[in-house]
């Protein structure tokens, strides 16, 4: 998709040029031209056409739809990625990068990754804004504190490409820098297995889930005093008050954070909020167990009970 | 000949100037004011690209690199930019072009540059005790929570800036609307009227919500109280959505006047009716209103709805049609025009090619899937600078060339003058060109130290800024030298139509006009061959 | 040069020999009231002006006040529950009773406008008494609601309705962000407030020595206009801060 965006980009730079020497040119022409010969002279009596403006504002008006038309679609395409794609959690920090992989290898400041295979990042913030930026796969991403946002690309070269943390964060940011190591998929599993692995992302979630004790009040049948979380994650929650949200990792993070804000339905606000608690690396083991869980029986209707 | 009583002679003393009504003083008073903040913001300009001649960090800490380009644009924007043109020329000529002896409220616009005076001097506070390093833009949570610099004094120095520049527009607007002499409808005034009319409706609307965002700033910083903490449920992004609902009509502040001023100029330098008088005066009310609906284009990769982003890409391409319209228009003017190519035409054409690169690549930054690999980096930094300098400055300077004469009743160098304008054209291509490329390539903005490849593009930068800086010295020192030593102005150097061209001496009396009531028959640039019979 | 003061009409000969030439109202002939202003023609086009130019005030007064409307409509989407357990801790009593003492505030202040249009000196002085003595019981009130929420109370026994570290723990956290909507929008219209009341002493000063009539009454107008739009304010801060919690679940 970078070299659609170059074609974009070409597109664009060919239709400016175009309007940029054409009125220049014109500009200089008329002023060498019609340059004023004695001191009295005054210009021809001329007011307007309407059909010229009506010609030059249609012409910048279609160009500027074909433009937003083409930018759209490739936008929609790069905030979608495909259902296939390998995901890595990535949590900025000032002034850092932590990176983790599904299964388990973390990095600072580096990420590896296989080429021709879809990448999404899930990417959060410790602290103040960052934007994590790959120009050579013309991608970038705002990592908002208390929230989650996702990026993908798909790397098809090997080969080291800067990561810029692109959007201004305090004294170190444009030592926020890293490198995207794209290998073959063979040696990107090579690489993985000399890692030091402490667990995937989701072993990490679940132990931490008992050891927050989520387990006490989550259980995975309705006898709990929580809801279960089985087969949760991407269906409806109805909440108390009548609202229907989909589980997605916005909503756990929050859920996790800030309980109080969406309540299911049927149960009571009482779970703590876990902010101050839980860092934003374990929010997304948590998140990743969580993905992980099943329906206990295979009920329709998992959610909310 | 009769003794020249002009504004600048009586009354006398200093005084008189601190406590004046005139509102020809009051816009000499801001000229002196915004040119000490422009040579402040452009010295910390220089510290930047001194840095930035090197890919390592070696010339300032990078806290110190980090208040560098904060302050740059914060001086350069709320207290040299903003005010600029309406505060300087727009003050000045406002009431005249109106054909009235002042605006409506003469004493709130001194109050106007008292507050602005007291803005920057909290501003100069800001930087004297710890600096600013969130940039411009204010960014939260880092403001709020993180910084460590004087947050609150710059927040409430541009708090103050911007009620100066809501009290001008309020001004603008009650004078145009109520004060016009007789026989001056509206389609009869000048377009630079037009321009101020629409610029003072954004300052109006918009700069009351970043008066508050700022607040909002404040009282979480110092009140502890949290707007944007997310640790409590708040949102980030949403400060972004309300410093930008301003910060994007804000540009338009910035360069509306500008075109206000480069149709007066292109019209006097061709001697010729502006082509599609209407329609230029449509399309500044245009900018105004489709400006307020285009500011999520800041918010492409902040983790805005993409729905929300179709919505302002799209109105994003609409707003740059009306400009469009104006520069064909200007050039349509030139056409068959008797064009002079006396110093005010070399201005005019370096604003038309800078101002249309600046504006064409508006359209990158508005396709949304291009925007991605374009934002935050020095792609953007290249495009402002070259609407904002390119284009406003340019204009500025070319106004204040052409209303020299008229403003001092002095003449200036005139080759000077030309050099000045091939030096500033010159020299800023160079510097802001190759920022395109930069950005392109990946560079990010407010980057202390940068990957070396990226080098050469930035010694280019570097080298142009000091043209570019040279040719506005060379401004600075010629016009000031005309003041003592230039030749005395007639009342109409240029030749030009305009209540203050031909009713009007150099400079001209307190109260404007010798006769009273201006009685207006005429549309605006109505010039004819001599012997014409013409008709209003 | 002689007519550079202000006190001598600029072509003063010439503005009576041709009248209407505007039409913004009739001229008045010959003399000038010693309260228009040299750059204006006569005093219609200077109230008109003066008029115009408040209400020009005003619309950027609803752009401020705008800002902090709008971060109450996100955050009250994003977090109903929150919202209406927090208007809860609200006295609605006394809001109510700001809100009953605001309007009659607007209504004496119509009625220090009308006093001066038919120059009734004391009706005037009567009327913005009154207007500055409800504005000033608005403020005691507010005074004494603003001290409860540094203390505990009813509802939030384990801490204060102040946002930080003091705030009760037991409450939902989205209600420290109402909280905080809470004190800078009532804040900020408070100080308004106390400015409108600054201004009406002002008017009162000059309505006491006989200034306004039915030639010139543009000050008490304008300044009419602020306290009604400052009045306004109040009437949407008061459902959307107090009344929510009553309408949407009681209090506790």
């Amino acid at each position: 998709m970078a070299t659609e965006m170059d074609l974009l980009y070409g597109f664009i730079i060919a239709v400016c040029t175009f309007f940029a020497v054409l009125v220049s040119a014109l500009v200089v022409y008329f002023t060498i031209k019609y340059r004023r010969q004695r001191p009295e002279d005054v210009g021809a009596d001329i007011h307007g056409s309407l059909a010229l403006e009506l010609t030059w504002t249609f012409i910048p008006f279609v160009l500027a739809l074909v433009m937003f038309a083409w930018g759209a679609s490739l936008f929609f395409r790069l905030a979608t990625p495909p259902a296939n794609a390998m995901e890595i959690f990535v949590v900025g920090k000032q002034w850092m990068w932590k990176v983790q992989h599904p299964d388990g290898v973390r990095e600072i400041n580096e990420m590896h990754v296989p080429i021709n295979r879809p990448i999404r990042i899930t990417l959060g913030s410790e602290d103040v804004l960052h934007d994590y930026s790959i120009p050579a796969f013309r991608v970038k991403m705002d990592a908002v504190p208390g929230r989650l946002t996702t990026l993908w690309f798909e790397a098809t070269t090997p080969g080291e490409y800067h990561i810029f943390c692109a959007e201004y964060c305090g004294t170190k940011h444009s030592g926020m820098i890293g490198k995207v190591i794209a290998m073959t998929p063979q040696d990107y599993q090579a690489w993985l297995a000399g890692g030091r692995s402490t667990g995937t992302a989701a072993q990490n979630g679940e132990r931490l889930f008992a050891d927050l004790a989520c387990n006490t009040c989550h259980k995975p049948d309705a006898t709990g005093r929580g809801p279960s979380l089985h087969g949760l994650f991407g269906n409806t929650v109805e909440l108390a008050d009548g609202r229907k949200v989909v589980a997605d990792d916005n909503y756990l993070r929050e859920s996790i954070m800030n309980s109080q804000a969406k309540v299911v339905k049927g149960y009571q606000g009482i779970m703590p909020a876990f902010q101050g608690m839980v860092s934003e690396e374990n929010l997304m083991q948590l998140i990743a167990y969580i993905r992980t869980l099943k329906p206990a029986q295979p009920a329709p209707d998992a959610a909310g009970k | 000949m009769s003794e020249r009583h002009s504004y600048l002679d009586a009354p006398h003393g200093l005084a008189s100037w601190l406590l004046t009504k005139d509102h020809k003083r009051i816009a000499m008073l801001y000229l002196i004011s915004i040119t000490i903040f422009f040579a402040i913001g452009g010295l910390f300009a220089l510290g930047i690209r001194l840095e930035l001649m090197t890919p390592a960090g070696d010339l300032v800490s990078p806290d110190t690199y980090n208040k560098l380009f904060t302050l740059h644009g914060v001086i350069m924007i709320f207290f040299f930019l903003i005010p600029s043109i309406p505060a300087t020329l727009g003050n000045f000529f406002i009431p005249i072009m109106c054909g009235t002896k002042d605006l409506a409220f003469p004493r709130i616009n001194l109050l106007s540059w008292y507050l602005y005076v007291i803005g920057g001097t909290m501003g100069i506070a800001a930087v004297a005790f710890g600096g600013l390093d969130t940039g411009w833009t204010f960014y939260t949570p880092y403001s709020t929570q993180s910084s460590t610099t004087s947050v609150t004094i710059a927040a409430m120095a541009a708090f103050i800036a911007g009620f100066s520049s809501i009290l001008t527009g309020f001004n603008f607007i009650v004078t145009i609307h109520r004060m016009r002499a007789p026989g001056l409808t509206w389609f009869r005034l000048p377009l630079f009227v037009w321009s101020h009319y629409a610029t003072s409706l954004v300052m109006i609307l918009g700069t009351p919500v970043i008066a508050i965002t700022l607040v909002l700033v404040m009282a979480e910083r110092t009140l502890g109280l949290p707007v944007f903490d997310p640790r409590v449920g708040g949102d980030p992004v949403l400060f972004q959505h309300l410093f930008w609902f301003y910060s994007h009509p804000a540009v338009y502040i910035m360069i509306l006047p500008g075109m206000g001023v480069v149709s007066e100029l292109v019209a006097a330098v061709s001697r010729k009716q502006i082509f599609g008088y209407a329609f230029v005066a449509f399309s500044s009310l245009a900018i105004a209103i489709l400006g307020f609906l285009v500011w999520g284009h800041h918010l492409f990769v902040s983790s805005q709805s993409i729905y929300a982003g179709l919505v302002f890409s799209i109105i994003s391409m609409l707003v740059a049609v009306p400009s469009a319209v104006k520069a064909f228009n200007w050039t349509a003017t030139m056409y068959k025009g008797a064009i002079t190519w006396e110093s005010p035409t070399y201005w005019v054409i370096g604003f038309m090619g800078l101002f249309l690169i600046g504006g064409l690549t508006g359209l990158f930054l508005a396709t949304m899937g291009l925007d991605i690999h374009l934002t935050d980096t020095y792609f953007v930094v290249a495009h402002f600078h070259y609407i904002m300098v390119g284009g406003a400055i340019m204009a500025f300077l070319g106004g204040v060339h052409f209303y020299w004469p008229k403003m001092t009743g002095k003449l200036y160098n005139e080759p000077l003058g030309k050099v000045s304008a091939v030096l500033v054209f010159v020299g800023f291509n160079m510097t802001f060109f190759p920022q395109f490329l930069l950005g392109y390539l990946g560079m990010p903005r407010r980057y202390h130290s940068y990957p070396p490849e990226f080098q050469v593009l930035n010694l280019a930068s570097t080298g142009g800024a000091t043209i570019l800086g040279l040719g506005y010295g060379l401004c600075v020192v010629y016009l000031l030298y005309s003041l003592k030593w230039g030749k005395v102005a007639p009342a109409n150097p240029w030749g030009a139509k305009g209540l203050e061209w031909e009713r009007t001496q150099s400079p001209p009396t307190t109260f404007n006009f010798e006769e009273d009531p201006i009685i207006v028959t005429e549309p605006a640039y109505n010039y004819r061959p001599a012997g014409t019979v013409h008709h209003g | 040069m002689a007519n550079g003061h202000e006190s001598t009409m600029p072509g003063g000969h010439a503005a009576t020999t041709h009248d209407a030439h505007t039409g913004q109202g009739h001229n008045v002939h010959g003399s000038h009231h010693p309260r228009l202003q040299h750059h204006f023609y006569n005093m219609d086009q200077q109230l008109e002006a003066s008029t115009l130019g408040m209400w020009v005030f005003l619309v950027t007064e609803i752009m401020f006040f705008g800002g902090l409307f709008m971060a109450y409509i996100v955050y009250r989407y994003w977090y109903p529950d929150a919202w209406v357990s927090a208007s809860n801790h609200l006295d609605v009593g006394l809001g109510a009773l700001n809100t009953g003492v605001l309007i009659f505030s607007s209504l004496t202040m119509a009625l220090a406008v009308r006093s001066a249009q038919v120059g009734s000196r004391m009706g005037q002085v009567v009327n913005l008494i009154l207007t500055i003595m409800f504005g000033a019981t608005f403020l005691v009130v507010k005074y004494f609601e603003y001290a409860a929420k540094f203390t505990t109370g009813k509802g939030h026994e384990d801490g204060t309705l102040i946002p930080g570290p003091t705030f009760s723990p037991s409450l939902p956290k989205a209600e420290q962000l109402f909280f905080a909507l809470y004190f800078i929008m009532t804040g900020i219209h408070a100080a308004h407030m106390v400015v409108g009341i600054g201004i009406m002493l002002v008017i009162l000063a000059m309505a006491w020595k006989g200034r306004f009539g039915p030639d010139y009454y543009g000050p008490v107008e304008v300044s009419g206009l602020y306290w009604h739009f400052v009045d306004i304010v109040w009437i949407f801060l008061f459902p959307l801060l107090y009344l929510l919690g009553a309408h949407f679940g009681g209090g506790h």
